[in-house]
C-alpha cells in the first residue's frame, strides 16, 4: 500500500511538472535559439548511434525475411514487408529506445548535476525560472527530435535491407521498390508511425526531464535516476507502442 | 544604527522529523556585513534559502526590504531577487556557458542593454574580481578560489542591495582566501551593500563581519556585534570561537551510551 501511494505521489508530482513545463513552452518561440542548441545536443548527438542500428536492423530483416519468403516464392515481397516492419514498428521503437538509452540518460545526468552543484539553485536566485530556461528547452527538443531520428532509423534500415537483398542475395530492384510503392500506404502505415514516435519522444523526454530534476542532488541520485530513465522510459515506450498499435490497427 | 533589511520574526523550519529552526528571531542590518556563524548542519545554508525564497517555513515570517517573502506572488519574489546576489558555496556558474557568458546572463535575462553595452559592463565586473583576462575561459578551467570571484561578479551584475554569502571560504588556499576577504568588504563598502555571510571559518569571518549571529541546534545562541562576540563569556560562544571539541555542542552523537549499546547489542 505505502510503495502505491508512494507511486502515485510521484506520478502526480511529475505531471504538474509537465503542466509547467508545457506552460513554458510558449515563450520557447521567442527563444527559439535554447531549442536549436538542445536539438543538436539531444538529437543530433543521438543520430550515429540511430543509423547505425537502423542500418543493422533493415540488413538482418532482408536477411531473416529473404529465407522465409523464398520458400514461398515471394521474395519480391520483400522491400514491402522491411518497410512496413520499419516504418509501422521497428523504426519508433528501436529508435525511442536508442533514444532513451542515449539522449534520455544524457538529459537526467545533465540536469540531475546541474541540481547537485546548485545551478538551478542559482538561476532561480537570479530570478530566471529554471522549468523555463533548461527543461523546457530540453523537452521539446527531445520531442522534435524524436519523429526525425525514427524516420532516419526507417529510412537507413531501408537502405540496408535494399544492400542485402538486392545487392547480395539477388532480389529485383524494380520489384524491392515498386513493392514498396504499391503497398505501403502513407496515413496508414507512415503517418501513423510518425504519430507512434512523436507519443514516444513526449513519453522519454517527460521521464528524462523528471527525473534529472527531481532525483537527490548526491552522485548517487543522480546515478539512481539516470538508470530508471532507461528502465521507465523503455517500459512505456513498449506498453504504449501496444496500447497505439490496438488503436491504430483495431 | 542602520535600519533593518531583513527581519525574520519566529521562524520554525522542519527536514522530516529533525527541526532545523525552532523559532528564531533575527534582523540583518543594511549597509553591514553580518556574519550567520554555527557548527556543521545547524541549517544556516538552509537559512540563505528562506531568505531567498526558496524553501518555505512551516510558520513564522522573513520580511525583506519591507516584503514578507513567503507570502508574495512568484513575479514579485522574482522582482525581489533580482535585487539579492547569492554566492554559492560550490559557485553554482553554468558549466556550458564562458566565464563571460555567465555574467552576462542574467543582463541578458533582465535588461534590455545591448550587446556593447553588455560587454563593457561583464568586462567591468570581472574587472572589479580581478578576472577581467579570464573572461574567455569556461567554469572547469577555473580554479575553485577564480570560480567563486566569477560567481560574486555575476551575483553583482544585476547591482543588487544585499548579497548572501554561503560558505565563501571553505576550501580554500591562504591566497584565494585572503582575496575573497578583501573583495567582500571592500565591494560592500564601494557599493553600500548590505552582506550576509554564512560561514564556519572563525577567523576570516570575524576579520571582516560588523555583526555575529552564532546558530545552533535551532535557536539563537549569540547574536551582537563583533566586539560583543569576541568578547563574551557564553560557553556557546566560547566553544565555537576557540574550536573546542567538547562543550553545549557535545563530542558523541545524542543517543543511547556505547555501554548501553554494547550490552543491549544495539548496532
Amino acid at each position: 500500500m505505502k510503495v502505491l501511494t508512494g507511486m502515485l505521489t510521484r506520478l502526480g508530482r511529475a505531471s504538474l511538472f509537465l503542466g509547467k513545463v508545457m506552460a513554458g513552452i510558449p515563450q520557447l518561440f521567442l527563444r527559439f535559439g535554447l531549442v536549436v542548441k538542445q536539438v543538436y545536443s539531444v538529437g543530433v548527438q543521438t543520430l550515429f548511434i540511430t543509423l547505425v542500428a537502423g542500418l543493422f536492423v533493415g540488413m538482418v530483416l532482408a536477411l531473416q525475411l529473404y529465407y522465409t519468403l523464398s520458400t514461398f516464392g515471394a521474395t519480391d515481397t520483400l522491400g514491402m514487408l522491411v518497410d512496413l516492419s520499419l516504418v509501422r514498428e521497428l523504426g519508433p521503437v528501436v529508435a525511442a529506445l536508442l533514444f532513451a538509452g542515449r539522449a534520455g540518460s544524457a538529459l537526467t545526468a545533465e540536469i540531475g548535476l546541474m541540481k547537485a552543484t546548485e545551478q538551478l539553485s542559482g538561476l532561480e536566485m537570479m530570478a530566471v525560472d529554471p522549468v523555463e530556461r533548461i527543461i523546457a528547452p530540453r523537452f521539446l527538443a527531445g520531442v522534435i527530435s524524436m519523429p526525425l531520428l525514427a524516420a532516419m532509423f526507417s529510412a537507413i534500415g531501408i537502405l540496408g535491407a535494399y544492400s542485402v537483398g538486392v545487392d547480395l542475395l539477388g532480389v529485383d530492384a524494380g520489384a524491392f521498390w515498386s513493392q514498396i510503392q504499391a503497398k505501403v500506404d502513407f496515413y496508414e502505415d507512415v503517418l501513423n508511425g510518425v504519430i507512434k514516435s512523436f507519443v514516444f519522444g513526449c513519453i522519454v523526454s517527460w521521464i528524462a526531464v523528471f527525473e534529472g530534476y527531481d532525483c537527490i542532488p548526491t552522485s548517487e541520485g543522480v546515478a539512481r535516476a539516470t538508470t530508471r530513465t532507461v528502465v521507465y522510459s523503455s517500459l512505456a515506450v513498449l506498453a504504449m507502442d501496444f496500447v497505439l498499435t490496438a488503436i491504430m490497427y483495431n | 544604527m542602520s535600519d533593518p533589511l531583513v527581519q525574520i520574526h519566529d521562524l520554525h523550519f522542519s527536514r522530516g522529523d529533525k527541526k532545523i529552526f525552532d523559532g528564531i528571531d533575527m534582523e540583518i542590518r543594511s549597509g553591514r556585513i553580518t556574519a550567520v556563524m554555527g557548527p556543521s548542519g545547524t541549517g544556516k545554508t538552509t537559512l540563505l534559502k528562506l531568505i531567498g525564497g526558496q524553501l518555505k517555513p512551516d510558520a513564522g515570517e522573513i520580511i525583506v526590504d519591507g516584503q514578507n517573502v513567503h507570502q508574495l506572488k512568484r513575479a514579485d519574489l522574482y522582482r525581489l531577487r533580482k535585487k539579492m546576489g547569492m554566492l554559492f558555496q560550490s559557485g553554482a556558474l553554468l558549466t556550458d556557458l564562458s566565464v563571460f557568458e555567465n555574467i552576462a546572463y542574467p543582463l541578458r535575462e533582465h535588461t534590455n542593454l545591448n550587446d556593447a553595452l553588455i560587454r563593457n559592463m561583464v568586462l567591468l565586473k570581472l574587472q572589479a574580481v580581478g578576472l577581467s583576462a579570464a573572461h574567455g575561459l569556461m567554469p572547469a578551467e577555473l580554479s575553485g578560489g577564480m570560480a567563486r570571484r566569477v560567481a560574486l561578479a555575476r551575483a553583482l551584475a544585476l547591482d543588487p542591495m544585499m548579497i548572501m554569502y554561503d560558505e565563501p571560504f571553505t576550501g580554500q588556499d591562504p591566497i584565494s582566501l585572503g582575496v575573497l576577504v578583501k573583495l567582500i568588504r571592500e565591494t560592500n563598502q564601494a557599493l553600500k551593500l548590505t552582506s550576509i555571510l554564512v560561514s564556519h571559518d572563525v577567523a576570516e569571518t570575524l576579520s571582516i563581519a560588523d555583526d555575529v549571529k552564532i546558530i545552533s541546534e535551532g535557536k539563537v545562541v549569540a547574536d551582537g556585534t563583533r566586539d560583543d562576540i569576541v568578547q563574551s563569556e557564553s560557553p556557546w560562544v566560547r566553544q565555537f570561537i576557540d574550536g573546542e571539541a567538547d562543550g553545549p555542542v557535545p563530542f558523541h552523537y545524542p543517543g543511547a551510551s556505547i555501554e548501553q549499546q554494547l550490552l543491549q547489542g544495539v548496532a
